[in-house]
């Protein structure tokens, strides 16, 4: 008894002051998003002030924000459907081979993910100017996520589909099911929330790319989110701070939401591709 | 009669396509030959063109150059502001991944029990990890505002620095270093927790009771048994933080863009200056390639311990 008091008593005092540390900018980012522009330098004003929404709308009306999470959700839903169509038939696959050619070739496609977009961001800048002729235009984006999106995803569904029994595929093609069939019928509808996870972990990861973005993307109106914030709304010295602020909370939230939701079967497909 | 004959050879070969298709080696190689295509065209090809503009002088605009030979590795490495960009990612690397390991190390162990409150503790901690990077390195940037830094406002009300005297966080030097850094390591930290969590929630219970038994508790008990036993995944998540630090741009980038002087230049942010700024194509190419070593050797030792933590 004294023992779970003191793990208890171990877990509030380590994670209650961690979290507070790790959240501490989000609440001060929220506290300057509902600042007068006028009063973020003011030093009499740090805690108390009158709270307002002017920055949200400023952001709204006189910015091309809304244009940016536009594009970023565009960007992002293509991938995702590219991600899927590659990445469901190859980690089911390399789920079901047997021995050692499958390990190997899932290991070697999830290390593929390493590859950091710093090394290749030089050459595919070229290539997507001169010969996909797609610079600065969302298409060289959406052409180029999937490389490493796809790894990620099939390393994540290497996981969920190792977690289902062959028994069910093999009672499926006993009852007169083909093997195509058994996929179907069968293997898609139970790892439907293991393919939910992808689908988020694989829209997060493109809302967060930046190296390509900026790369790519020059003109105002085809930037994304990370690229079109740091970009258009930090210009000359005189920044709109609350303005800022309430761009980077809009799309945070919601994405620390559904993660916080999908964190477990995030985690049984990450660890279960290797270690199981 | 012979429209009979072809739709019989029709079928039969259709039957064995389908025959064909069923044998086990057929589907998967059809399953997975698109994803190794993909991948080869858009990172297979790439690294190689990167590797073979390293070679030359190939400026913006263009995807060939003349063959340099080694001069661009040999510039890169007489240039200052090279060998301090390699420094510069080893000490932003090494620390605040030495942090993370830490901070990641005892969250994950308070946080694998579930207790009243973990959801809400464990939202605020997933926080950093879950919201684009690219938008709270801006943050940060207001964070760190020379006037209006919150750090500083702490710092003077707990009379820690004179308010005259505050630091400017990104304008010099060694505190634009350690900024970095510290953001780097927060916004980690997540990451490592979650896997670390994963590392000892695999532990099965067994385990734990025979420990237990044998009269094993607190420390000795982590020594022998718990740390052994979860390093394996332990050690591939901290793999994993060492690269995308190593080969992440984008908290220096839009912290400190490499300054104040070079201070804070690491070899992304050389390579993105002087491959797409300065449009020396073959030199960018050349800085980044340096961090393939790396890359290497962690590959080398995620394989390693990947399988090691199969056996257990």
């Amino acid at each position: 008894m004294a023992g779970a008091w003191r793990s208890k008593l171990f877990s509030y005092g380590v994670a209650v002051p961690f979290a507070a540390l790790l959240g501490f900018p989000f609440a001060w980012m929220a506290i300057t998003s509902l600042k007068p522009e006028a009063q973020v330098y003011d030093p009499t004003k740090v805690w108390s002030f009158h709270p307002t929404l002017t920055a949200y709308g400023y952001l709204f009306h006189h910015t091309d924000y809304l244009r940016w999470i536009r594009n970023s959700c565009f960007v992002g839903l293509m991938v995702v459907v590219i991600t899927l169509a590659i990445a469901v038939p190859a980690g089911y696959a390399l789920a079901r081979l047997a021995g050692r050619v499958g390990r190997t070739l899932g290991v070697a496609i999830f290390l593929t993910y390493l590859v950091p977009p710093t090394l290749l961001f030089l050459p595919l800048s070229r290539v997507v100017a001169q010969y996909l002729h797609l610079d600065d235009r969302l298409w060289a984006l959406i052409v180029i996520y999937p490389s490493f999106t796809i790894p990620f995803a099939i390393w994540l569904l290497m996981g969920f589909f190792k977690s289902i029994p062959q028994e069910l595929e093999d009672a499926a093609l006993v009852d007169g099911c083909s093997r195509f069939g058994a996929l179907v019928r069968i293997v898609f509808p139970i790892s439907a929330p293991g393919i939910l996870t992808v689908v988020i972990f694989t829209f997060s990861l493109v809302v967060n790319e930046f190296v390509y973005a900026i790369t790519f993307i020059s003109s105002s109106t085809n930037r994304t989110l990370t690229v079109g914030v740091p970009t258009d709304l930090i210009r000359g010295d005189l920044f709109n701070w609350p303005g800022i602020m309430a761009a980077i909370l809009l799309p945070s939230i919601p994405l620390a939401l559904v993660y916080n939701l999908f964190l477990n079967r995030f985690i049984t497909g990450f660890t279960g591709g290797a270690f199981r | 009669m012979v429209g009979a004959v072809a739709t019989a050879t029709g079928k039969r070969r259709r039957t064995r396509v389908r025959y064909a298709a069923e044998g086990r080696g057929v589907l998967a190689a059809l399953l997975i030959a698109p994803a190794v295509l993909f991948i080869g065209l858009l990172v297979g090809v790439p690294l190689g063109l990167a590797i073979y503009l390293s070679f030359t002088d190939a400026t913006a605009g263009a995807l060939t150059g003349q063959w340099v030979g080694l001069a661009n590795f040999r510039d890169a490495l007489a240039d200052p502001i090279f060998r301090g960009a390699l420094w510069h990612t080893f000490l932003f690397t090494a620390i605040s991944q030495a942090v993370v390991i830490v901070v990641a190390g005892l969250l994950a162990h308070a946080l694998v029990h579930s207790f009243r409150g973990r959801w809400l503790l464990r939202f605020f901690i997933l926080l950093p990890w879950a919201a684009p990077v690219a938008l709270t390195a801006i943050g940060f940037l207001w964070f760190y505002d020379p006037q209006a830094s919150i750090w500083n406002w702490f710092l003077v009300h707990l009379h820690l620095v004179s308010k005259t005297n505050v630091p400017n966080w990104l304008g010099t030097p060694k505190a634009a270093m350690s900024s970095i850094i510290t953001v780097q390591a927060w916004r980690t930290i997540p990451f490592a927790t979650v896997i670390f969590i994963a590392g000892i929630s695999s532990i099965p219970q067994e385990v734990d009771d025979a420990a237990a038994i044998d009269g094993a508790t607190g420390v000795r008990k982590f020594w022998y048994v718990s740390l052994p036993l979860q390093l394996p995944i332990a050690i591939v998540a901290v793999l994993f933080g060492i690269v995308f630090t190593a080969t992440d741009m984008v908290v220096p980038y839009i912290l400190t863009s490499g300054g104040p002087f070079n201070s804070t230049q690491v070899l992304t942010t050389w390579a993105f200056q002087t491959g797409i700024n300065a449009g020396d194509l073959g030199q960018g190419a050349a800085i980044a390639l340096f961090m393939l070593p790396l890359l290497a050797v962690v590959v080398v030792g995620m394989l390693f311990f990947a399988r090691r933590a199969e056996v257990t």
